[in-house]
């Protein structure tokens, strides 16, 4: 995947925090990464001094990639998935999940991750995710599993899966220093890392093939999930990593005005996990409520706020009648009314204002929206103005129509659950 | 002897009609536009071509979306508006929308939709069950009956590594386009078939070249929200002409959140990992070296269970990075008589969504009364029992390795297949006859090699 380039990274940390940021967060000792929701990819805006000595990599290499750069063949997809879903639900999470160094070794550490919002969007502007090795493998233990259960576990490498007793012949044994006739690609090359400890006394031949096909039953019997659990001195320290990046963005978000904090805030007229899908969309649009009176703006896209020159605060609340002006035909503003009461949807050409009083033509396409319950909950209304171009050469009503299905899986599955958040 | 049930059909086309409808209709001369040789000459239809992808999607992938503010990807927007376009035009029995949906509350968040519209006013056809490969039948209903307006687009790869769309582009049969329609009785929002080369008229079974295509559509849509489901003849498959399901639903599936526990990885790096924890066992294959690996693992296991007569259902998720793969045999019991009246009352019919935890009910009482413990009573039926389903599974391990055996080279050559006895957790499936070099059970496999 194409990097984004440099200069939206920049300006993705720079726009927010002062210049001084970068020291006092390269001042910590921990190891943590930011990353920007916002920019296509999600990839990383920063990575602290202790991440890239963890991982291996210099800061080119990993600034403006995204996470999964470091995950491999062992990390567990179910975990990615929950880490997927904190991001989409934009909320923090905390999970052991499996990483690969540079060089390619795993390591299990402590992930947990916070979401940083824009105090006036009340949305989530960046993620800071800290990393804590664990250091000590912990898991159920079963009879017999005592130290070499403890050690070996410590690789989990897919070979060692796919390994068997008849790649044990090729163990040699007159190796003296521990290490096995490698066969390329073999867990073999890293035995000698991770199962024995540096002190150990070299074993002959036999002892060793007994071991190892010691070893291998053992780890046919370990649990069968292998989750690595942090210790609580792990959690402690995510946890007070994760308030010493949160304090100083906070802190450092003062100066430039654009300040951030960890709660969301700002105002909403709908359900949280509908903003935020709502908030994926990128067409101009307003969701409008026919329940309460005089009809008023419940949602508005950010490309619609740039379309018509209006801040978010004031057109929430207001009927969208705002946006019509001297020129405006009225009988097109009866058809949307009468399209309403009818509960069906239509397309007009209308022509409305902006803050700056300037006037469009506003290919405008109007319809009804509803939740899990199966009655209307809301009235969407597209806005396209006449004469742009879509690059795919999608037709203006194609595009309107898109945003329409979106709106309308938005709206019914964020409805769904028992307990809406 | 001949296993037969009699169940409501679900209509996916305007134009499907019942036996004996209309018989002045088939055969030749129509005066509609369907895409059989009377009305496929001069027709046109958007065209959307995709870019072959040949890694696996995820770690590499360049259409990977899955990312919190992507730009939402633009098959995924031509879907939902050419959806939309055809819902305003009404083509649809019914607006899905307008179905009252919830989550059960419960472990796994079952979701369970009141459809009173879906099965109105058909009869009760019989359907055999003992036969997952049945004969293309031409005078049955098949896709190539259905209105052009009931197509959305044609969908193939492209010529020249771009994705492209050509909104009218002319149906060239040469070619043998692949198409995406709509299912005019809808489960969700954007419930759509996808129909792999349709003028090959090809019965409803699996091979390589069709599942690829089925996955270069999750891929291409980019939106872990919009899965692709398979059921095989025997597994309520409605119409024996191959094609696939999918639809939006912006919510986790039930199986989607079961724990897992991994069984293997082959040596093209295909993981393999069963279901635990879960009223339906089955199999999760992800990651391959390839997406053709990925892709030909899947196949190669159906094609196996499809030779073997085991009516099976698979689920394309998470925008083709896991594929599960769920054999069944519920339909077999309800032909035997099996089935307790109480569940058959529901008439659910447990078809790839069902499995996946998405229960359509017809009657208020049950959509009233929907509760986890139910859905799992129903999925429990459907399960293989447990003993059935280890002998499967060594079925499918030895269509795997063998067939990836044939491809790879000496190096990775399973060693004295068919001779070598497994040596560790052996289990009696294994030894029924199964030239199998993998060792299975509950706990953690070895490839044996």
């Amino acid at each position: 995947m194409e990097p984004p380039q440099l200069g939206l990274i920049e300006q993705s940390f720079n726009s927010r925090y002062s210049n001084w940021a970068r020291e006092a967060l390269d001042e910590l000792p921990d190891n943590f990464t930011i990353t920007d929701p916002c920019i296509s990819g999600h990839p990383i805006v920063f990575a602290s001094r202790g991440f890239l000595k963890m991982s291996g990599y210099s800061r080119d290499q990993v600034v403006g990639r995204n996470g999964r750069m470091f995950q491999g063949p062992n990390t567990c997809r179910r975990s990615v998935m929950e880490i997927r879903e904190a991001i989409r639900e934009e909320r923090g999470v905390e999970i052991s999940l499996l990483n690969y160094r540079k060089d390619g070794t795993p390591f299990w550490m402590l992930f947990r991750m916070a979401p940083v919002f824009g105090k006036d969007e009340g949305r989530v502007i960046h993620f800071v995710a800290v990393q804590v090795p664990i250091l000590r493998r912990r898991q159920r233990r079963r009879n017999g599993e005592g130290l070499c259960g403890e050690i070996l576990s410590n690789s989990c490498r897919r070979e060692v899966c796919s390994s068997s007793s008849v790649e044990l012949a090729g163990v040699s044994a007159a190796d003296s220093d521990c290490r096995v006739q490698a066969m390329e690609g073999s867990v073999w090359q890293h035995v000698d890392n991770y199962v024995f400890p540096k002190d150990c006394k070299p074993l002959d031949g036999f002892q060793l093939i007994s071991f190892l096909q010691f070893a291998l039953v053992l780890f046919t019997s370990l649990e069968i999930e292998e989750k690595c659990e942090a210790s609580d001195t792990e959690k402690q320290l995510a946890a007070t990593a994760i308030s010493n990046v949160l304090s100083v963005l906070t802190h450092y978000s003062e100066s430039t005005g654009r300040l951030v904090c960890e709660k969301r805030f700002g105002p909403s007229l709908v359900s949280s996990s509908l903003h935020i899908s709502l908030g994926r969309i990128k067409q101009s649009f307003v969701l409008v409520d026919p329940h309460l009176p005089d009809i008023p703006i419940v949602y508005a896209s950010d490309a619609f706020l740039r379309m018509t020159g209006y801040a978010r605060n004031e057109v929430l609340g207001q009927n969208c009648r705002f946006l019509t002006g001297v020129d405006t035909d009225p009988s097109a503003l009866h058809q949307i009314k009468q399209s309403i009461q009818a509960q069906q949807a239509c397309s007009v050409r209308i022509l409305h204002y902006r803050k700056d009083k300037s006037s469009f033509w506003n290919l405008l396409h109007i319809s009804p929206v509803r939740n899990a319950t199966g009655k209307i909950a809301y009235f969407v209304g597209v806005q396209i103005e006449e004469g742009s171009v879509d690059r795919h050469g999608l037709s203006p009503e194609m595009r309107q129509l898109s945003v329409v299905g979106s709106i309308k899986v938005a709206v019914r599955s964020s409805s769904m659950s028992y307990s809406i958040h | 002897m001949m296993l037969r049930i009699k169940r409501v059909p679900t209509v996916v086309s305007n134009y499907q009609k019942e036996e004996g409808e209309d018989p002045a209709r088939r055969g030749g001369g129509c005066d509609r536009n369907c895409l059989q040789k009377c009305c496929i000459p001069g027709a046109k239809l958007p065209l959307y071509t995709f870019k072959r992808v040949q890694e696996i999607p995820g770690d590499k992938c360049v259409l990977e979306h899955d990312d919190n503010q992507a730009p939402v990807a633009f098959l995924d927007s031509l879907l939902l508006g050419q959806w939309e376009d055809r819902m305003q035009r009404g083509l649809f029995l019914y607006d899905v929308t307008a179905c009252e949906t919830k989550v059960i509350p419960g472990r796994y968040g079952f979701m369970a939709q009141l459809n009173e519209g879906r099965h109105l006013k058909k009869r009760p056809t019989e359907f055999r069950v003992d036969k997952v490969l049945q004969p293309f039948d031409g005078n049955k209903f098949n896709f190539t009956k259905v209105g052009q307006e009931e197509v959305l687009f044609q969908f193939d790869a492209s010529k020249d590594g771009e994705v492209q769309f050509i909104p009218d582009a002319p149906v060239d049969a040469d070619t043998s386009p692949s198409v995406v329609a709509i299912n005019v009785s809808p489960i969700e929002y954007g419930h759509v078939l996808l129909i792999p080369r349709i003028l090959e008229c090809l019965p409803q079974r699996i091979d390589r070249e069709s599942f690829l295509l089925a996955l270069y559509m999750a891929i291409e849509a980019g939106n872990p929200y919009f899965r692709l489901g398979y059921n095989s003849l025997g597994a309520f498959a409605t119409i024996n002409h191959l094609h696939f399901q999918a639809y939006y639903l912006a919510v986790s599936f039930p199986i989607e959140k079961a724990p897992t526990r991994k069984v293997t990885t082959l040596g093209d790096g295909v993981k393999i990992s069963e279901l635990f924890d879960y009223p339906v066992r089955g199999l999760i294959l992800e990651g391959g070296n390839t997406l053709q690996d990925l892709s030909n693992a899947v196949s190669d296991a159906c094609i196996c269970l499809q030779d073997n007569n085991i009516p099976h259902n698979v689920l394309i998720a998470d925008c083709g990075k896991r594929i599960f793969l769920l054999p069944q045999c519920y339909a077999e019991k309800q032909a035997l008589g099996e089935v307790s009246s109480e569940l058959l009352d529901t008439q659910v019919n447990p078809a790839v969504w069902e499995i996946s935890g998405h229960m359509v009910l017809k009657r208020k009482k049950d959509y009233e009364e929907a509760s986890e413990e139910n859905a799992w009573r129903l999925l429990a039926e459907v399960s293989l029992s447990e003993e059935r389903f280890e002998e499967v599974k060594a079925l499918i391990f030895e269509a795997c390795s063998y067939t990836f055996s044939e491809n790879e080279d000496e190096h990775h050559l399973p060693q004295g297949v068919g001779d070598h006895k497994p040596t560790l957790e052996e289990t009696d499936s294994i030894n029924k006859g199964a030239n199998c070099n993998i060792v299975s059970g509950t706990q953690e496999c070895l490839v044996l090699q």
